[in-house]
């Protein structure tokens, strides 16, 4: 057994469920005689060989980088936020709106003011759970996730029946947005070989610095870690849980929504129908648990599972592996960050004696009393 | 058309779309029951139908009319494997149930729909040539009025499913087995100290949730969908899990939500064949199913009246 400290078992935990998660996916591959190692060669090739590639990894880790900061600062507070893919949509869908509807404003106008627009629409369906949770006690799990198909639905409705005709190219798409509403930047996609990379990415950093100062330096950013750690401690001591708990899935949800508007303003340069949830909502989710809540943690997630996603699609083309093996990997990789208890076995941690004390009060409450055989 | 006509239509799809979630509903009652928090209802739903497809393409010429009903049992026992996963994680590994349960729904689409491109090199499956049809009871079809609503080409698996919420009723209330599933739900170090095996109860209850769920997600896909695709399992299983909180852990109130539901889906498809309901614009009909679960959690439930020690974990001491 190896001696760690602390910190050190923090790090190698993720990196343990990264090798596994890849060992489960090789395995599933061999089963089925595909080769891992042309598998995941081509993969890596796919997302890290051109620079076309590598634009399209940093363009498919922008919305993660949003969705995955969202979900950690709902997770934070105790709250479980499965309708990032629901918050996104309506982001997504805001923003493309607001662009159609005033294309001729300005860049400086039009592109924040899309944004914006798209990022409230995000806060506002996060709000819903937050408030119902709040108020009614009502579990989150249920309510976003039956908020996701609500937003999907409607979204198609909105498309087909609610926006001006002029908007639609056809009866499943609407036009492109103009260059003033546009992420998107000519020199950033020349450098990386005419890839669909953009400025949202540059937005992601700032949300990522954003959130540490947040949860680390701001009073709010406490609150929601007390209440998410002991919502009746932190009544007691002042704060007010409900409102903690409402603030926190607002940001998630605007946090979720900027994913939307980046894939929107940024990726696709329009909308068009969507026939399931979208998969930036799940995967900013596994992204957040890979990295641990931690603003590095999520950066460093949101590359490695872009690199899985665009080199994903390499895979299928280059190996003639289905390209779902990569969200097999991913899941694999969550199963391992879930059970790292059992992982953390593999380590002596330094100093067990009093991190033990500290951090594991439920197998004192476990010790039967009175010294009865159990 | 005729109000009889119209009132068996009606019933008649509510049962069909019901059946499924009834099923699902009952299995999240185990699991929770004993303790475990299932999410992964909706993974283990994935797994029944697709299993359940393969086997039907596969086998529909040997077994003939048996074979959707060999297929629940395919489901079975596939729902089951995958349940074990959540099982183990959340009971030996001490892994959170939310999070597992999470990646149990994020491996079964996955893993389905890639054994789906791996079989049969396209994304979805063909259709099945066996499926559950409609069912008349002999004799009980041909009383009026009633007969043509309930007992005329209707769905015989739905008459099963309400057989086994209140089989599981029993179960659960009336059983010595079931006094220790929730006792373990309830307090499980109360339960230790009594001597019960709390691993083994609580695995029993997540297994009970595989099975049940499997079946559901069979009945689904070869009742309703008949094909299997990345698209064909959308929520069902969570409907379930919410029927279930709805029914307020019990397994004969989670049939009478699961009915509820499958109604309300049901309208989405039949909405057009109905006089009145064929104005209202296909969105609403659409996502009523999910916008009544949210309100019927939030007007009927409120806090709710969960098992007391459902969601967590059980570190049994040395």
């Amino acid at each position: 057994m190896l001696k760690v400290s602390q910190p050190v078992k923090r790090i190698l935990v993720p990196l343990i469920s990264i090798f596994l998660g890849f060992l489960v996916g090789a395995i599933v591959m061999l089963i089925f005689s595909y080769s891992p190692i042309q598998a995941y060669a081509s993969m890596f090739q796919g997302a890290l060989g051109s620079m076309s590639g590598i634009g399209e990894t940093l363009r498919q880790a922008t919305p993660l980088i949003f969705t995955a900061l969202g979900f950690s600062v709902a997770y934070s507070a105790g709250f479980f936020n499965i309708g990032m893919s629901g918050q996104a949509l309506a982001g997504w869908v805001a923003s493309i709106w607001v662009a159609l509807a005033f294309p001729s404003l300005p860049t400086y106008v039009l592109l924040p003011l899309a944004i914006i627009v798209g990022a409230l629409a995000g806060g506002f369906v996060g709000a819903i759970p937050g408030v119902l949770r709040a108020f009614f006690g009502t579990s989150e799990v249920i309510v976003t996730i039956m908020l996701n198909y609500v937003v999907l639905y409607t979204s198609t409705y909105l498309l087909q029946n609610v926006m001006p005709k002029s908007f639609r190219s056809s009866t499943d798409s609407t036009q492109t947005i103009t260059s003033h509403a546009s992420l998107r930047m000519g020199w950033l996609q020349n450098a990386f070989g005419g890839s669909r990379i953009n400025a949202g990415l540059f937005l992601a950093l700032i949300a990522i610095i954003i959130f540490w100062i947040m949860m680390k330096k701001t009073t709010l950013g406490f609150e929601i870690r007390s209440v998410g750690m002991n919502p009746f401690a932190s009544e007691y001591a002042g704060m007010s849980s409900k409102k903690t708990i409402i603030m926190s899935m607002v940001i998630s949800g605007v946090l979720s929504g900027l994913g939307g508007v980046v894939e929107g303003l940024g990726t696709y340069q329009n909308f068009f129908t969507q026939t399931s949830s979208l998969s930036i909502g799940f995967d900013g989710m596994s992204v957040a648990l890979l990295g641990g809540g931690s603003a590095l943690g999520i950066l460093l997630a949101s590359l490695l599972f872009s690199i899985l996603k665009i080199g994903g699609l390499g895979m299928q083309t280059g190996a003639g592996v289905p390209f779902e093996i990569v969200n097999i990997v991913i899941a694999a990789i969550i199963f391992f960050v879930a059970i790292d208890y059992v992982i953390g076995l593999l380590f002596k941690q330094k100093k067990a004696k009093d991190a033990d004390a500290g951090a594991k009060p439920e197998q004192v409450i476990h010790q039967p009393k009175g010294g009865t055989e159990v | 058309m005729s109000w009889v006509s119209m009132l068996s239509l009606i019933v008649s799809s509510t049962f069909v779309f019901s059946t499924p979630l009834i099923f699902t509903a009952i299995g999240g009652a185990f699991s929770e029951n004993g303790g475990i928090v299932n999410v992964g209802l909706e993974g283990i739903m994935v797994m029944g139908a697709f299993s359940s497809v393969v086997f039907n393409l596969t086998f529909a010429d040997t077994f003939g009319k048996a074979t959707p009903w060999l297929g629940l049992v395919v489901g079975a026992i596939v729902g089951i494997a995958i349940s074990l996963l959540h099982a183990m994680a959340t009971i030996n590994f001490r892994a959170d149930h939310i999070i597992s349960g999470t990646v149990i729904n994020l491996l079964a689409p996955a893993l389905s729909v890639f054994l789906v491109k791996a079989i049969y090199a396209k994304g979805q499956t063909d259709n099945i040539a066996q499926s559950f049809g409609y069912f008349s009871f002999p004799g009980l079809s041909k009383i009026p009025i009633i007969g043509p609503i309930f007992f005329k080409d209707t769905s015989l698996l739905a008459y099963i499913a309400i057989l086994v919420a209140i089989f599981s009723w029993w179960v659960l209330y009336k059983t010595r087995f079931g006094l220790h599933l929730r006792s373990v739900g309830e307090n499980p170090q109360a339960a230790d100290t009594l001597g019960l095996n709390v691993y083994r109860l609580r695995y029993s209850g997540v297994i009970i949730s595989g099975l049940l769920g499997g079946i559901g997600g069979a009945i689904f896909a070869q009742s309703i969908s008949g094909n299997f695709s990345a698209g064909t399992i959308v929520g069902q299983g969570y409907i379930s899990m919410a029927a279930m909180i709805f029914g307020k852990w019990n397994p004969v109130g989670a049939m009478g939500a699961a009915l509820f539901f499958g109604f309300a889906q049901s309208l989405s498809i039949i909405g057009g064949q109905l006089p009145g309901i064929d104005k209202i614009p296909a969105v609403y009909l659409q996502v009523a199913p999910y916008v009544l679960t949210i309100v019927v959690l939030v007007l009927f439930l409120g806090k709710a009246v969960m098992p007391k020690a459902d969601g967590t974990n059980y570190v049994k001491s040395k």
